[in-house]
């Protein structure tokens, strides 16, 4: 397809004699020579049988502990879950949900007794879960303009924000976007426990992504109200509820962290938890979960990556094994003999 | 004007010296109706009158402006587009750049637009420049100059392009014809003159041409004042040895025939001057006929690679017909519910009332989207590689060629991998195989055989002999009983296959004289005068010196002649008479003087010897005379012929020599030289002159029998001869040749050879390079009634083939010996109608079946035939290599043309893929640089399927839990460097420097080259295994990561993981995941590859490191995202290392389980490497090499295995005689002969 074209040629009509013919060559020049005649000194790695059983084998030594470590870690995590969609519906509406979250006049509060069942420590994170949620939907993800959030309403070209870019009276809307617009709007308040609602989000994203003095601006001023409202008098770098939201979650579920409990929690105690529920998930019939959760060094209580690592690992040993009976069974003169028949001469 | 004047006086009348050729041509042809003025043979040439043609628009003809180019300025961009958007991947990324402009593409535009312009772009520049290179060759030819008429007998030098058909020329010695010309003088008196035709069909032997008589008399540029002559003849047609046509001239008409046509590529030789009328002009010629247009070619693999294309086409259809009929389907059921997306707003993309929309512009995006399914990098990657890899070819020191200073040259890179594919080699002879230069190597004078260099077929045989029973010997040591007959088996063995291989050292000293490589102190220095019958020396070298046609000419500074004869044979007999003392030095019409070194009185002497008739050689005479009279009156026959000639016509008492003379000349026809008996006949005055008066009536008679009277006089002549001897001269093969045949056929390569030489030389070369050898069935295809032949007959003619053809299938099929070898030897003629369709397919039938194939006396165009035969018939691929000109069709039509360039004349080079210097470089061309690309390309592109399937399909499986909706999980940035930066070095590195042995490994391994044919790196099986496992990749990858970043937390401060934080550790999974599994792919690691390999995963984290360090409005949503988020977290590690070893394992396991179950050759060459086996166990590597090669039929090694077979059987003989003597059982005998 390609011509070596003239000049590599013309370059190529007289090849350097080989070094041997000058002592004096330096060994720059004999690199050189090596790799033009595709003679580099190489390693050159083969499976033998040893290598074969070995490297599974080590590999099932190392991933068989790696795993039951992480999943002990994980098991260290104590989390409470508590599904609070249906329950904080009076009876009454539990047929039509959805007129209940959308009538404004209908007083959301509720109350949620959570048991502790074990001992945990401070400090416990709680999250909110929501559900069949698209957070990840193009549209949705593209709905923001990273720029007005640090600097404000004179970043004009807001266009990604459609349509919530600007309200109806042309006034651009200050943070912009469906992301914004659709803000989680539940809260919860735990009595009797010392609660911290700060440095839940990347500090980077309070310090660089967030302006220290952008303030919300004709922010939830439409006909339809999305979610949550903003102070307008605090800045927006400050509002880490709000930063913790922007940050798209992957997946259909997430969790996002509300705040931190600072000190322990006993087993059989209750955890008594005043939420409002105002946010409107009955439409797409999503769930929401209250969690309060410990962490390990690995974070969260998740069994998968351990589980995996033992799986792996396990079955790395298996195949050693395998290997180990194949040679003893039927051992092949490595190097030797059993010069193809197959491929050869057939 | 004056150096012609000079030239003229030494005008001979040279068709003296031909009895039977270019005399006056045959009467009009009664038989052939002439169809002159009917179809087909409608052209009028006035000669001397070219203005007449241009006012005639029926007899404008076409220009002789020639033109090879294939585009010209307006053409080259439409044509030159339309190539390249003709390549299915070309036409894909051009619809997808087309897309990428509207906003519904996820991606930027540009990053579509500018890889395509690129790979375009770079093609379309090479084109134009090989289009430019063909265009200022073309230039150049044009502008040749030529001398041409002018008018009033003045002629002026005038450039070809303005050459004009009726124009008349003068072409002066060693210059190439303009046009095809019509012969009308030459400056020998009787108008003939020699042209070399080397360039249209590969002979190298001179041919004679001569004029017709009526115009013999126009020999002086004056004569054409007033010439004018009109030809009437064929129109343009590619057959170069026909012509059909006649000249009226002053009121008569006079029949033409090819004797009197000059083709245009062909050169003046020996002869000062011509003139000449041009006929057919540029394109018209025969030259430019036979010319086929250079198609563009791809190798195999690229061919099969569109398929995968379009299999991944096919994958990325379904993929984005789910993906946007999930989005439609989505759009209508679910989006009214998400009031979070504002469906009471919608973009026209997701508005749920109208599916139907959303559904057609989705399906876009998703294309677009999973574009990285096929990736245009692919392209780009495999253009780069494919470059590095053509220069390592350029590079190589050892296909450099010192004497000529030419290195290799890849041509063409496109087709690499195709050299390690080759299935059969069609290869020219005279220039390629040989270096159409004769060697006087032996003789046999007087029933002894002179000339001490062994053939190289005899050496190679007594050594593997020696070795072979040594071997054997050693592993019967240990049975005593046995060790006494061995030692005495190979002696005895020794002493019948050495037979003059006295010594090697013998071998080095060469002459240094061309043309002679003679080594025999019994007859140099004149020592042959001590010889028992120096008689009958002296006559075998005063026939070599005498009896020929060729001149002297001598070299003014030295003194010393050289001699410009017909054919090489004669040259090297006169060159060996000149060593020999016996010194040609002049040559007058009537007389041959030789200057005799040896004279009784021992001064040298310059005798002359009164050549009284010629009677030359013919291919059907086999044998040409001369009859002379010495210095002492006596009239003497001196004839040299083919062996079965000169014996049937030896008188009683000249068979004295006979049987040492035919067992000599056995041995050299084995050893593959060109033997020629010698002998002579004593005339007395009274029964010469009877026969001369005879044979000058037969000479001088009128009538189509003319030549059979000739014959018939002739032949009464000659017989009743005194055998003198036999000459063995050498076709000289180049350096290497036999070796290189031999280790291409143990590589299992099939070898024809497509000539345009006599049946006998072809057959000599079959010799020379073991191609034939004694023993082997040969099949002679033919075509007996000759003659008879013509346009009726045809059809019997092709019965008569056909059934040639089965019979000899059938012989082959009903052979019984596992060792019979066959050999099809065809010439041009028969080809012409084994070549028809309904013919072709039983021929190559029996052709592929034979061990050998040679074509002999075949047009240029039936060379591209036969190539295309095999290429088309076996669907295997087939290279074609050739040296000149008339190469250049079956260059252009094979699978791989490769030219042998540092000989003259370009054309072939032009024309071809690959040039080289010698013929021996074909071998670590293919052995080695075509296993290796071929390896490389193979795991190359499969990788590269692995890689883009394993990373394409994770955005389609994350596309589906974000509701269809065309959502990556990954950065742009990510996206854009994944192909460019991040896996693309160490796939480069593995396409150019990836060794699986070697180059010394694949040249001692020859059958390790059968791998390619046999496309084991690239059948489907292969093919699909890669994909395979790239899917489980992407569904690894995807799957542990979504489980292990689930809603959990992922580190010990609580923080959830993002889309992006996720996306980041997903794609670093993949990177590692690639790039893990091409160390695993690569067997050769040197610091290269490591610093790619390591280099590109390094690169990752660099990147993601800096990048994050970019302000928040450059680095977007990768803020910090290693150093804050995912480098502090175990749990990114963790899953890296957790995901690398759950992709890669299967791929581990399979690979270490075909190896240790189904090890193949290269398997376990590097085994005995690593092990170093190799160096602590010679003969354990040795026998392995022996292992490793083909079974062949042809070549050297199968030579000498045919020799020590037949040896062996003859040891046996003699042992079961030994054995029953000595009462032994003959269990042993036998039991030997199994262990051969």
């Amino acid at each position: 397809m390609m011509e070596v074209d003239g000049s590599n040629t013309s370059m190529n009509r007289a090849p350097p004699p080989p070094p041997q013919s000058s002592s004096l060559r330096s060994s720059r020049s004999k690199v050189l020579y090596q790799f033009k005649q595709q003679k580099l000194p190489a390693c050159k790695p083969v499976l033998t049988p040893t290598s074969v059983i070995t490297v599974f084998m080590l590999m099932g030594f190392v991933f068989i502990p790696i795993g039951f470590v992480t999943l002990r870690a994980s098991r260290d995590a104590i989390e409470i879950v508590d599904r609070y969609d249906v329950e904080c519906i009076p009876e009454e509406y539990r047929t039509n949900k959805l007129s209940y979250i959308t009538d404004s006049s209908i007083s959301k509060n509720c109350t949620r007794y959570l048991k502790v069942q074990k001992h945990m420590k401070a400090p416990i994170f709680i999250y909110y879960q929501l559900d069949n949620y698209y957070q990840n939907h193009r549209r949705y993800v593209k709905s923001r303009s990273d720029q007005q959030l640090l600097h404000g309403r004179e970043y004009s070209h807001t266009s990604a924000c459609e349509p919530e870019e600007s309200s109806n009276d042309g006034l651009p809307i200050v943070p912009c976007g469906l992301i914004a617009w659709s803000m989680f709007n539940d809260t919860f308040t735990f009595a009797q426990l010392k609660v911290s609602r700060n440095n839940i989000a990347w500090k980077s994203d309070r310090e660089h992504k967030f302006g220290k003095d952008v303030y919300p601006f004709n922010f939830q001023n439409g006909s339809l109200v999305g979610g949550a409202k903003l102070d307008p008098k605090v800045p927006l770098s400050d509002q880490e509820d709000f930063i913790v939201w922007m940050r798209a979650a992957a997946l259909l579920s997430f969790r996002k962290l509300y705040g931190r409990i600072e000190e322990d929690l006993e087993p059989g105690s209750v955890v008594v938890v005043n939420l409002f529920n105002n946010y409107n998930t009955y439409s797409f019939s999503g769930q929401k979960k209250l969690i309060l959760s410990t962490s390990s060094w690995l974070g969260g209580r998740n069994d998968f990556l351990g589980i995996t690592y033992i799986v792996v690992g396990a079955s790395s040993i298996v195949i050693s094994i395998i290997f180990i009976l194949l040679h003893l069974k039927n051992p092949r003169p490595y190097g030797d003999n059993s010069w193809n028949k197959k491929s050869l001469s057939s | 004007m004056a150096h012609r004047r000079s030239r003229i006086r030494s005008r001979i009348k040279k068709s003296h010296f031909y009895t039977f050729r270019c005399l006056r041509p045959k009467t009009l042809d009664d038989q052939c109706p002439h169809v002159i003025n009917g179809p087909g043979y409608t052209r009028i040439v006035h000669c001397n009158n070219p203005h007449l043609h241009l006012t005639t628009k029926l007899l404008r003809y076409r220009s002789n402006y020639v033109s090879t180019t294939r585009y010209n300025m307006l053409t080259f961009l439409p044509k030159c587009l339309y190539e390249q958007f003709h390549r299915v991947a070309n036409f894909y990324f051009l619809v997808a750049a087309i897309l990428s402009v509207f906003p519904l593409s996820p991606f930027n535009k540009w990053s579509m637009i500018a890889p395509l312009v690129f790979v375009v772009g770079l093609s379309m520049g090479k084109e134009a420049l090989e289009d430019w290179r063909r265009f200022m060759q073309d230039v150049e030819v044009n502008s040749r100059k030529a001398c041409v008429h002018l008018g009033s007998g003045e002629f002026g030098r005038r450039a070809w392009r303005k050459i004009r058909v009726g124009d008349v020329v003068r072409v002066d010695k060693d210059e190439f014809f303009p046009a095809d010309l019509l012969l009308l003088s030459s400056s020998y008196d009787d108008g003939i003159c020699y042209v070399e035709t080397m360039n249209l069909d590969g002979e190298t032997n001179l041919k004679v041409k001569r004029c017709l008589d009526a115009t013999l008399a126009l020999e002086k540029d004056e004569s054409f004042k007033s010439f004018s002559g009109v030809i009437k003849c064929e129109d343009p047609n590619p057959n170069l040895y026909t012509f059909v046509g006649n000249l009226e001239c002053d009121g008569q008409v006079y029949p033409l025939d090819p004797n009197q046509i000059l083709l245009r590529d062909s050169k003046l030789r020996n002869t000062s001057y011509i003139y000449g009328v041009v006929v057919f002009t540029g394109h018209d010629t025969k030259v430019m006929q036979n010319s086929t247009k250079s198609p563009s070619k791809r190798s195999s693999i690229e061919k099969r690679m569109d398929y995968i294309i379009y299999t991944l086409f096919a994958l990325l259809l379904f993929v984005s017909f789910i993906s946007s009929l999930g989005f439609a389907v989505m759009t209508k059921l679910l989006m009214a519910d998400w009031w979070y997306l504002r469906p009471d707003k919608p973009e026209s993309l997701t508005n749920p009332t109208n599916p139907l929309y959303a559904w057609v512009v989705h399906l876009i995006t998703a294309l677009l989207l999973y574009g990285y399914l096929i990736p245009i990098s692919l392209y780009v990657s495999i253009e780069l590689v494919k470059v590095l890899q053509a220069s390592f070819i350029n590079q190589d020191l050892q296909l450099y060629d010192s004497e000529s200073g030419t290195p290799a040259q890849a041509r063409t890179s496109n087709l690499n991998e195709e050299l390690g594919q080759v299935d059969t080699i069609l290869s020219d002879k005279t220039g390629t195989l040989t270096c159409n230069q004769m060697d006087f190597l032996k003789c046999s004078i007087a029933g002894t055989s002179y000339g001490v260099r062994a053939s190289e077929v005899e050496l190679a045989a007594a050594k593997q002999m020696a070795m072979d029973l040594e071997e054997q010997g050693d592993e019967i040591t240990n049975l005593p009983m046995r060790t006494q007959r061995y030692t005495r088996t190979s002696s005895e063995v020794e002493l019948e296959t050495v037979i003059t291989a006295s010594d090697e050292k013998d071998r080095k000293q060469t002459t240094g004289i061309k043309g002679f490589s003679f080594e025999d102190n019994r007859l140099m220095g004149d020592n042959w005068v001590n010889e028992p019958n120096p008689d009958d020396v002296l006559m075998f070298f005063r026939i070599l010196a005498v009896c020929h046609t060729a001149i002297p000419e001598v070299d003014e500074d030295s003194g010393k002649c050289s001699y410009e004869a017909e054919s090489p044979d004669e040259v090297a007999f006169l060159v060996a008479a000149r060593e020999f003392g016996f010194e040609f030095t002049k040559r007058t019409q009537t007389s041959v003087f030789i200057a005799e070194r040896f004279s009784p009185s021992g001064q040298p002497v310059d005798r002359e010897y009164k050549v009284l008739n010629l009677l030359d050689f013919t291919s059907k005479r086999k044998r040409m005379s001369a009859i002379i009279r010495d210095e002492e009156g006596q009239i003497l026959l001196l004839c040299k012929g083919a062996d079965s000639i000169i014996f049937d016509r030896l008188s009683q008492k000249g068979k004295e020599y006979l049987g040492a003379t035919s067992k000599h000349l056995n041995e050299y026809g084995e050893a593959g030289l060109r033997t020629l008996a010698l002998g002579y006949r004593k005339l007395d005055e009274a029964e010469y002159s009877a026969w001369n008066t005879e044979f000058h009536k037969a000479k001088t008679s009128v009538g189509a029998d003319r030549d059979e009277l000739l014959e018939k006089v002739s032949d009464m002549m000659e017989k009743e001869l005194i055998l003198v001897g036999a000459t063995a001269v050498e076709d000289k093969l180049q350096k290497g040749v036999p070796q290189c045949i031999d280790n291409l056929a143990q590589a299992g390569l099939k070898i024809w050879v497509l000539t345009g030489d006599k049946m006998e030389t072809a057959i000599n070369i079959g010799y020379a390079c073991s191609l034939l050898r004694q023993g082997m069935k040969q099949i002679s295809i033919s075509f007996a009634n000759l003659e008879e032949s013509s346009q009726n007959s045809e059809a019997a003619a092709k019965e008569s083939i056909l059934m040639q053809i089965t019979n000899a299938s059938q012989m082959i099929k009903i052979e019984k010996d596992p060792h019979a070898a066959f050999a099809l030897i065809i010439d041009g003629k028969t080809l012409t109608y084994a070549l028809k369709d309904d013919v072709k397919y039983q021929f190559l039938a029996l052709a592929v079946i034979c061990a050998s194939v040679i074509c002999c006396r075949v047009s240029p165009k039936q060379k591209a035939l036969i190539t295309r035969l095999a290429k088309e018939g076996t669907g295997k691929t087939t290279l074609a290599i050739g040296d000149g000109a008339n190469d250049v069709g079956m260059i252009q039509e094979a699978d791989i043309g490769v030219g042998i360039s540092g000989v003259e004349g370009m054309q072939a080079v032009m024309a071809s893929d690959f040039s080289i210097a010698q013929f021996r470089f074909l071998e670590r061309l293919l052995v080695v640089h075509g296993h290796w690309c071929y390896k490389r390309i193979a795991q190359m592109i499969c990788y590269f399927f692995y890689k883009n399937i394993a990373f394409g399909l994770t955005l389609f499986y994350f596309e589906a839990f974000t509701g269809f909706s065309g959502q990556s999980i990954f950065n742009d940035s990510y996206l854009l460097l994944f192909n460019v930066v991040l896996t693309s070095l160490p796939v480069i590195s593995l396409g150019v420097f990836e060794q699986d042995v070697p180059s010394d490994v694949c040249l001692e391994f020859p059958a390790l080259y059968q791998q390619g044919p046999k496309n084991l790196f690239f059948d489907w099986y292969r093919i699909l295994g890669w994909m395979g496992n790239g899917v489980y990749a992407s569904i690894v990858i995807f799957t542990l990561n979504l489980g292990i970043f689930h809603v959990q937390s992922f580190r010990s401060d609580g923080q959830t993981a993002d889309m992006n934080a996720m996306g980041t550790a997903m794609f670093t999974c993949i990177i590692w995941a690639v790039n893990v599994q091409i160390a695993l792919t690569m067997s050769h690691f040197t610091w290269i590859q490591h610093v790619m390999i390591w280099g590109s995963i390094g690169a990752w984290y660099i990147f993601l490191a800096l990048y994050g360090m970019l302000p928040p409005k450059l680095s977007g949503n990768i803020f910090h995202m290693l150093i804050e988020v995912l480098a502090p977290a175990p749990i990114f590690w963790l899953t890296t290392l957790l995901v690398i070893a759950a992709t890669t394992l299967p791929y581990l396991f399979h690979i270490s389980y075909q190896r240790s179950v189904n090890p193949l050759d290269h398997h376990i060459i590097q085994e005995i490497k690593h092990f170093r086996i190799d160096l602590e166990d010679e003969r354990m590597w040795k026998r392995e090499k022996s292992k490793a090669r083909e079974k062949t039929k042809i070549g050297f090694t199968a030579r000498v295995d045919a020799k020590i077979r037949q040896l062996r059987v003859k040891l046996q003989r003699k042992h079961s005689v030994l054995s029953v003597m000595s009462g032994t059982s003959s269990n042993d005998t036998t039991s030997n002969s199994q262990q051969t």
